[in-house]
């Protein structure tokens, strides 16, 4: 094959150019991104073939092609020799049995942690800071697994000067050493990480419980991984915030909407309720019944672009959530670019037929 | 011994079943006068009924069950029934996912004079109500009473019963339907040694099409609602539905075929405004993908919506039914003969809908080559037919015991 190399991604400020600006940079990135691939990856070419796919019909970002999430986890899906491989990212999604593979080379996950830095440090700072991992030790402990929950750990860390995990290793909450962290660092802003459902199960749930009254007015709280788990809870981000400030005066809450198959380029919660895509992703609302563009405050599935996968070709993907932008530039938080809010996921297909597997089936006998 | 299945809902049938009854209680002839009327009044109960119109479903099983059509079925039989009678107890597990399937197969238990135990779906369905309802209706029947309440059980259970357990020892044939999955989780329940299986696995079906033929026929649309019925009418999922269609013809003909065919199904599709899931959409793409990387020389055919996907294959590859999606997702490959067919055709391959072709020879066709696969060939428009020959067992034969006397 030929070699084919993309040219170092440039560092531009985050959340500084405007849609026209944006929209320069990203193609010229993403067309180089997408050769690269085409280059490197032969099940990606092969995948392109079919569509035809020519780089001079890509006028826009919108004309980039896009692969379903579900085939990281049909196929071993890498853009370079399997030598340079230092690490393999999985996550379940929701069918279960198959597990989604992510394959790292240094410098994707250097870059992703590069980026990842970024976008964190410009809403807390860049300054480290105390630490609370709303989890237990034991989930980054295994070294040979790389779990989106442990990735995510390791991930965030970087900006910790101390950590804290806050559950022990049963996932009841170690009152006693948030306690001394917190008196401990008393003046300082505490960061706070943890995955969604872990904040609400074993978090504001111990909270609840809990006799002690614990004040988390200095922290502040990023957390991900999405709701699915707590829908059955009926807990919706409002709700969670709100139950959150009056039980410990956490008030400073921001999620995030990232997945495994583009680590790095995460898409934080604003001041005001709102996803932000940086300049170093891009996400599209596509219409189910044809993939075509939907318009702005629209439902559809989302596409998300990152120009940070290089070791995998995971720069264009069509994931199985649904979401809606809301504007792009023009937020109330001053951020430039898309703003966009997720909505659930999509629903398994009811089908009529005469196999059972997706209706009800014999499996848990 | 008397059994008391408290986790079983009987629709019809009592719950406290008396084993031995049903143990001694000898079968019917098959084919017998008694069953042939007890099916024709459920006929006409169902044809009567206020909701018939509205599930086609329903209708097309009234109608196969008229005492007319059965006692035609019968006569071309041409066999003589006299010692032919039921196995004793059937027990039939029923689709998910198809309302009416259950009312077919009991109606071949019926048919063959044997005792039926049949799980419905457990989800609900207006068919499967109306069906049953008619049953009950029917056998309130002075004259069918004492002949048939202890002879129809239709229940529902959830698969935390032990009924399956219960009612596979019991039995002298277990029925499965529902495919692979379905069939792998039943046979981890013994049958006794004596009782024999029959089960509908997962399967695949095709389409030919002459070109030349195709283009001659004036009326297209009736083509195209033909092949809606083959396979959007069951979302593409029924083991029947054509997966892949063989396009025989010059590449010419073929192209103009193709253009007319599918312009009149996507006329008929949005008629009939065929609501397409959306995860059905990215279940398409991620087909199209996995089958690009796996193939290498396939191509999508534009579209104008994911209602219709076509892909185009370059040549004929082996393994294409491991490329069985849904929906309306359709694999397209250009043939010369029909013999070029052969080589895929393995035992998993069921239908073949056919249009364009001669009986005769399609016949010689299966004479001369007697392929690995294949149980079914017929016109497309027909390819869900209930027969009583279905996927190579003939339910008649298979379901009864013939006694030998010389």
């Amino acid at each position: 094959m030929e070699n084919i190399e993309i040219s170092k991604l440039p560092e531009i400020l985050l959340y500084s150019l405007d849609k026209k600006r944006k929209h320069k940079f990203f193609l010229k990135q993403m067309l180089e991104v997408f050769d690269y691939h085409i280059h490197n990856c032969i099940d990606f070419n092969r995948m392109m073939t079919s569509l035809k796919y020519q780089k001079q019909d890509i006028q826009f970002v919108e004309d980039f092609p896009f692969i379903p999430v579900r085939l990281f986890k049909l196929f071993e899906l890498v853009s370079v020799p399997k030598d340079q491989v230092l690490k393999t990212m999985t996550s379940s999604g929701t069918t279960g049995q198959n597990l989604s593979k992510i394959f790292l080379d240094k410098e994707t996950s250097s870059l992703q942690t590069r980026i990842l830095t970024r976008i964190v440090s410009s809403f807390i700072g860049t300054a480290r800071v105390p630490m609370i991992i709303i989890d237990c030790e034991s989930t980054v402990k295994n070294r040979n697994q790389f779990s989106a929950r442990s990735a995510g750990i390791t991930g965030f860390s970087i900006f910790a000067s101390k950590r804290l995990f806050a559950l022990n290793e049963d996932m009841s909450l170690n009152e006693e050493g948030i306690k001394k962290f917190l008196d401990e660092n008393k003046s300082k802003t505490i960061f706070m990480f943890g995955f969604t459902f872990m904040v609400y199960q074993h978090f504001f749930r111990e909270l609840e419980k809990s006799s002690q009254k614990f004040d988390f007015s200095n922290s502040v709280l990023i957390h991900g991984g999405g709701w699915k788990k707590l829908t059955s809870e009926a807990v919706d981000n409002a709700t969670f915030k709100s139950q959150l400030n009056s039980i410990c005066g956490l008030s400073r809450i921001h999620d995030y909407y990232g997945m495994v198959e583009q680590t790095g380029t995460i898409h934080m919660e604003c001041e005001h309720g709102y996803l932000h895509t940086s300049e170093y992703s891009d996400i599209i609302i596509r219409n189910p019944s044809d993939f075509s563009i939907c318009k702005i405050k629209e439902e559809g599935i989302i596409q998300l672009l990152s120009l940070l996968p290089k070791s995998y070709p995971g720069q264009s993907i069509l994931t199985e959530d649904l979401g809606t932008i809301f504007g792009e530039d023009d937020c109330k938080c001053e951020r430039k670019g898309k703003y966009f809010k997720i909505n659930g996921r999509l629903k398994n297909a009811e089908l009529r037929g005469c196999s059972d597997t997706y209706g009800e089936s014999f499996k848990r006998y | 011994m008397e059994k008391v299945l408290k986790d079983i809902d009987f629709l019809i049938g009592n719950n406290c079943i008396k084993v031995d009854d049903l143990l001694n209680q000898s079968s019917y002839n098959v084919f017998s006068d008694i069953t042939l009327d007890f099916l024709s009044d459920v006929s006409k109960q169902l044809l009567n009924s206020p909701f018939v119109r509205e599930y086609p479903d329903v209708a097309t099983f009234a109608f196969y069950c008229r005492g007319a059509n059965l006692k035609v079925i019968k006569v071309k039989y041409n066999s003589d029934f006299t010692l032919m009678i039921g196995k004793g107890i059937l027990f039939h597990i029923a689709p998910g996912n198809v309302p009416v399937n259950f009312a077919y197969s009991l109606l071949a238990g019926l048919l063959t004079g044997n005792i039926n135990i049949v799980r419905l779906p457990t989800k609900n369905f207006k068919q499967v109500d109306i069906i049953v309802d008619s049953i009950k209706k029917v056998l309130e029947f002075e004259k069918y009473k004492s002949i048939f309440s202890n002879r129809i059980f239709l229940l529902k259970y959830n698969r935390e019963s032990t009924a399956t357990s219960f009612f596979s020892k019991l039995c002298d044939i277990r029925i499965v339907w529902g495919g692979d999955e379905t069939i792998n989780e039943i046979r981890k329940f013994p049958i006794s040694p004596k009782s024999t299986e029959v089960t509908f696995s997962d399967r695949y079906s095709i389409a030919i099409i002459d070109a030349k033929s195709y283009l001659k026929i004036l009326d297209k649309s009736k083509v195209a609602i033909d092949f809606f019925n083959d396979t959007f009418l069951f979302d593409q999922n029924a083991c029947t539905s054509p997966q892949t269609i063989y396009w025989k013809g010059s590449i010419d003909e073929i192209r103009n075929a193709q253009e007319i065919f599918w312009k009149n199904l996507h006329y008929i599709l949005v008629e009939k405004k065929y609501q397409l899931q959306p995860i059905s959409s990215l279940d398409k793409l991620t087909m199209f993908y996995s089958q690009a990387i796996s193939f290498g020389d396939i191509e999508s055919e534009p579209r104008t919506s994911n209602l219709i996907w076509r892909i185009k294959n370059g040549s004929i590859h082996r393994d294409i039914d491991l490329y069985k999606c849904n929906s309306g997702y359709f694999n397209e490959i250009f043939i010369s003969s029909l013999d070029e067919i052969l080589q895929v055709v393995s035992r998993k391959y069921q239908t073949i809908g056919y249009l364009g072709f001669t009986i005769e020879e399609l016949q010689a066709w299966i004479i001369n080559n007697r392929p690995l696969g294949i149980d079914r060939v017929v016109p497309l428009g027909r390819t869900m037919d209930f027969s009583l020959i279905w996927d190579g067992y003939d339910l008649i034969n298979t379901l009864s015991r013939k006694i030998v006397l010389y």
